[in-house]
């Protein structure tokens, strides 16, 4: 199947990326061009097989029910963690206002 | 006096070891070629102050006679590895600016293990690419030119091209790398170095920047075989600050390393002969199966029927993986803010990720939302997991017949910058024998075998059963004795 631009235009809206008419206009012929290829995969009999979930079978590991199990990744590091943020204030990110 | 810069891993550290040369000297050697080498771009920051700091503690080790597993050996650290207090970008202007309070695991341990950085290496956009030419900060330049008299300039393969570029040229001795779908495997192929690619969960992914997780893993680069195999053992490691690290001792592969394969089987995978491919391939892959004969091992044909569903069941799991992990870059906790006048939260998350992320950045990530997208996730997402299943069970069928698997790593030689920017699939061909062993899991590895007609270096590529890490080193020291390869890229920067 095929996308037209209203369909990419609403893709890059999901995907919350900002297109002008132009770029959507570029990448209709692009995205096309990659999911006409990759449909290939539709003439695969995949009868009886289950999705890969794990490449390498692990089991997921639980941690210790504990304050600051690990001191790099608990928590007391606030400053840390806002030292990268483009507007913090007052100990918080800062956004645009989202309520009127 | 020989030069410093040509020695090896292995011969820094021994020499180092031995009194023969401090590692300040070593240290500055370096740090001087990296600073005359600015027209390869292979650096992003240049970090003299952080390698002078390990050599100079180095030294003092020596004296107090507390000396770690690679006291003295300056690398280099790709640009998706998170440092301390050192500028980490993905080579993205998302990340511009960006200072991680924060060491990732990898990095870590090899700067316990007494490792000094040279520097943070540039690659292709958040690791999307194969020649390096979607960082932000430029194209990096492969020191090898053709020899055909012509002076263009050649992609060093990607993602992990400021690696393949800096070991190639002496910038540094060795250097990581990660491999999503070939990232490690063929910009070595392309530069005539080494490289390997851990089972996955070998190297923690902890502090490596996001691109498809189920995918991602580190690995080293180096010159040769061994030091591939000292590199990998001081990044290797179960960590558990990552679900997916496993949780197994780390061998150690340096002092289990043999060219002897008496009583291996290597497997030569039929599929992988393509037609029109470049005769230049298939001679190496042929040299290559005799110099593992040589080396005592038997050689049988073997059929890993879903190759051909490889690259694109990749092109739908690796873009969705991406989506799902690029919608951390909004703006708010790091990275790029584009807050236009007026402009409500929605404008601003859209503003910054147009701004922020490159155009095949935004390819894949629009990929990967439309075959998550309710309607279409069963046609695509979960048809290509399921071809994946295929795809690790071809190679777990093969290896009951074989201990490794033998195929050329790329399917040409380095291509000019700028041959296969305009069409993004026959840049995604590139991977066509990389990707298969990463849907797998797998370890891989390339080694340097030869020049092409062009003068081009080729490599091979060694693929393992998980955790053989070992079998696919001692295969890969197999050829590397026996191709001699020795050649290197002229001084032209």
């Amino acid at each position: 199947m095929s996308i037209d631009q209203a369909t990419v235009r609403k893709i890059a809206s999901l995907a919350r990326i900002a297109i002008s008419d132009a770029e959507a206009a570029a990448m209709e012929g692009e995205l096309n061009g990659i999911l006409g290829w990759v449909e290939q995969l539709g003439e695969v009999d995949v009868t009886g097989v289950e999705p890969m979930t794990a490449v390498i079978p692990n089991t997921l590991r639980l941690r210790d029910d504990v304050v600051d199990a690990d001191p790099l990744t608990g928590g007391g590091r606030r400053d840390d963690v806002l030292a990268n943020a483009p507007a913090a204030m007052h100990g918080f990110f800062g956004v645009p206002k989202v309520i009127e | 006096m020989t030069d410093l810069t040509n020695l090896t891993v292995a011969q820094i550290r021994d020499g180092h070891r031995a009194g023969d040369f401090s590692a300040v000297e070593v240290a500055e050697a370096f740090n001087a070629n990296v600073a005359g080498a600015k027209l390869l771009n292979a650096f992003i920051v240049e970090t003299p102050e952080h390698a002078l700091a390990a050599a100079k503690a180095a030294d003092a080790d020596r004296a107090a006679g507390t000396l770690k597993p690679l006291s003295g050996v300056p690398i280099g650290m790709k640009d998706l590895f998170a440092t301390n207090g050192v500028q980490t970008t993905a080579a993205s202007h998302m990340l511009e600016g960006f200072v991680p309070r924060y060491e990732s695991t990898v990095s870590a341990k090899l700067w316990d293990a007494g490792c000094g950085m040279l520097g943070k290496l540039n690659l292709d956009q958040f690791a999307m690419g194969s020649s390096n030419e979607t960082s932000y900060f430029g194209n990096v330049i492969s020191p090898w030119k053709r020899n055909d008299g012509g002076n263009a300039a050649l992609a060093p393969g990607g993602s992990s091209g400021g690696s393949s570029t800096a070991i190639a040229a002496r910038l540094c001795p060795a250097a990581t790398g990660t491999d999503t779908g070939g990232s490690i495997r063929q910009p070595a192929a392309f530069t005539g170095i080494s490289g390997i690619k851990p089972t996955y969960g070998r190297c923690s992914r902890w502090g490596i920047v996001a691109f498809a997780s189920s995918l991602d893993q580190a690995g080293p680069m180096a010159r040769d075989v061994r030091d591939c195999a000292i590199m990998l053992e001081n990044m290797a490691g179960f960590d558990p600050k990552d679900a997916t690290s496993l949780d197994m001792a780390v061998p150690n592969w340096e002092a289990a390393l043999s060219s002897d394969l008496k009583g291996k089987t290597v497997g030569i995978p039929k599929e992988y002969r393509l037609e029109g491919i470049d005769p230049d391939i298939d001679a190496m892959w042929d040299a290559g199966i005799a110099m593992l004969k040589d080396a005592g091992a038997d050689v049988v044909e073997i059929s890993l029927p879903h190759t051909k569903y490889a690259l694109p069941a990749y092109y739908i799991i690796a873009p969705a993986e991406a989506s799902s992990n690029l919608a951390r870059y909004d703006g708010v906790r790091y990275g790029l803010r584009d807050l236009p006048d007026g402009a409500g939260l929605q404008d601003m998350y859209a503003a910054t990720r147009a701004d922020g992320f490159g155009p095949e950045v935004k390819r894949r990530i629009m990929i990967g939302t439309y075959v998550l997208s309710a309607g279409f996730y069963d046609a695509y997402y979960t048809q290509a997991q399921k071809v994946r299943t295929l795809i690790a069970r071809d190679f777990e069928q093969a290896f009951g017949v074989c201990d490794v698997i033998l195929a050329p790593t790329a399917p040409s030689a380095a291509f000019g910058l700028g041959e296969k920017m305009a069409d993004p699939l026959a840049m995604y061909l590139n991977d066509v024998f990389a990707v298969p062993a990463s849907l797998a899991g797998l370890p891989a590895m390339s080694v340097p075998a030869a020049l092409n007609r062009e003068g081009l270096p080729l490599g091979l590529q060694i693929i393992g059963k998980a955790f053989d890490e070992q079998g696919v080193l001692n295969a890969g020291l197999a050829i590397e004795e026996r191709a001699g390869f020795n050649a290197r890229a002229e001084k032209w920067w």
